[in-house]
């Protein structure tokens, strides 16, 4: 019988001192080869720009791998971790350096994933961030249970320096959010 | 529901019998062990919880691990928040221990606890924390640790104060402390609140009872420890924090 799980709580306004910290939006470092940039805004239902969300990234490395090295915390610009943390600005806005994960299974539709706080939000929300331009999105289950409206908030568009990706908490464009399974 | 208070205008907040009354609406539904996102009585949740439903998904592998953390993440000096500054913080001197299980009670060992916290006066050190109480140059309310092999964790802080805030006309936020978990998987991910036992404003927090499931949110109170109190030092409290799922998969 499984113990029953600890509820969530939201993250609530004062989390800026605690949770982000020097570099935490830098999985690599800009003046890397392989950096990209993935930026974009949270949006709430209004359509008004979420200043005091905090987002979290954990993904593969540019060869699919998912490594499992600690420092995220106090990065010394030379280990890739997988894993980010960005606030966002008075405008909604955040941004990570990071580098375009690989396909963690031969033919597996590159990701991102995302996990979403806020102030106002009670829970957290998690999320994937799809690169756009890929064949194998075509073949991806998650995407291919969604009808297209809701599929298109899944993938990244692209800009000159990497990745675009919005969250929208509600309404109009809203994200698809998950819930796991067997988890 | 919301109604002015008599000799108020119409656009005055809502009143603790308003906030009250939309608790109790909700309250005692199962939910999941999570709270509702969509919450009326917490205000700041109207456009900010997604109206369509979560969408059931197989965690791929990526999602099937989580980031590792180890001793260049977290010094020891960073679990005992009263030792950061040249003084003793003002206020109640405690421990806050525990475990970090997952579903199967196993132990989560090795991995990142943070927690945030208001002074013992109920002031964050937060720019926007416009609470007329006193700072405490002693304090910064913020700590972290790694979870021991058998997922146990432990604080040293100062009990927090109460707050109040702007949900509604006289809100008051019961006693707490921020954690932020990890797990196995990136699935198991976890921020919440622990509470006080006994704490008269748990009843009247739309943030507690938003876990509208009483055997649930009462997972969030910790328990006074005769046993982890030392003599002329400090209380203590326990709680331990169950993780969902198991995130076994890619380790067995």
């Amino acid at each position: 019988m499984s113990h029953p799980s600890t509820p969530g709580q939201t993250v609530g306004p004062f989390f800026h001192d605690a949770l982000p910290f020097p570099g935490g939006e830098q999985l690599v470092p800009h003046g890397d080869p392989r950096a990209i940039r993935l930026h974009g805004r949270v949006i709430d239902g209004a359509g008004e720009p979420v200043p005091d969300a905090l987002l979290e990234i954990w993904q593969a490395d540019e060869r699919g791998r998912v490594v499992r090295e600690p420092g995220s915390l106090r990065r010394d610009g030379y280990t890739f971790t997988g894993w980010g943390r960005a606030a966002t600005d008075n405008d909604g806005r955040y941004t990570f350096t990071t580098v375009e994960p690989g396909p963690t299974e031969p033919g597996a539709a590159r990701f991102i994933a995302m996990t979403v706080f806020a102030r106002g939000l009670l829970d957290r929300l998690f999320t994937r961030v799809y690169l756009p331009d890929d064949e194998a999105l075509a073949r991806d289950p998650l995407l291919a249970a969604l009808p297209p409206a809701r599929r298109r908030t899944l993938v990244a568009a692209s800009d000159a320096a990497g990745l675009v990706f919005d969250v929208v908490l509600q309404g109009s464009g809203e994200t698809v959010y998950l819930r796991h399974a067997r988890a | 529901m919301t109604t002015a208070r008599a000799g108020g205008d119409a656009s005055a907040a809502p009143t603790q019998a308003d906030v009250s009354a939309q608790i109790a609406e909700l309250a005692g539904r199962p939910q999941r062990d999570q709270p509702r996102l969509d919450y009326p009585a917490y205000r700041s949740s109207a456009l900010r919880h997604p109206r369509s439903e979560l969408q059931q998904v197989d965690p791929e592998t990526v999602e099937r691990h989580a980031p590792v953390f180890g001793a260049v993440d977290a010094d020891p000096l960073d679990a005992d928040l009263t030792a950061r500054h040249g003084g003793e913080p003002i206020g109640e001197r405690i421990v806050v221990a525990g475990r970090v299980l997952d579903g199967d009670g196993r132990p989560v060992a090795g991995q990142l606890v943070e927690i945030w916290q208001a002074n013992a006066a109920g002031r964050y050190i937060h720019r926007r924390d416009r609470h007329p109480a006193p700072l405490d140059p002693n304090f910064s309310g913020v700590g972290r640790c790694l979870t021991g092999p058998d997922g146990s964790y432990a604080f040293t802080t100062i009990k927090p104060g109460p707050y109040p805030w702007r949900n509604h006309d006289n809100a008051w936020r019961p006693a707490h402390i921020h954690f932020s978990l990890f797990g196995r998987a990136f699935t198991q991910r976890l921020v919440t609140q622990m509470y006080f036992p006994g704490d008269p404003l748990l009843g009247l927090d739309p943030i507690y009872q938003s876990i509208t499931d009483p055997g649930a949110h009462e997972r969030l109170i910790a328990t006074y420890d005769h046993g982890l109190t030392s003599p002329e030092w400090a209380t203590g409290y326990r709680w331990d924090i169950v993780l969902s799922g198991t995130g076994r998969s890619w380790t067995e």
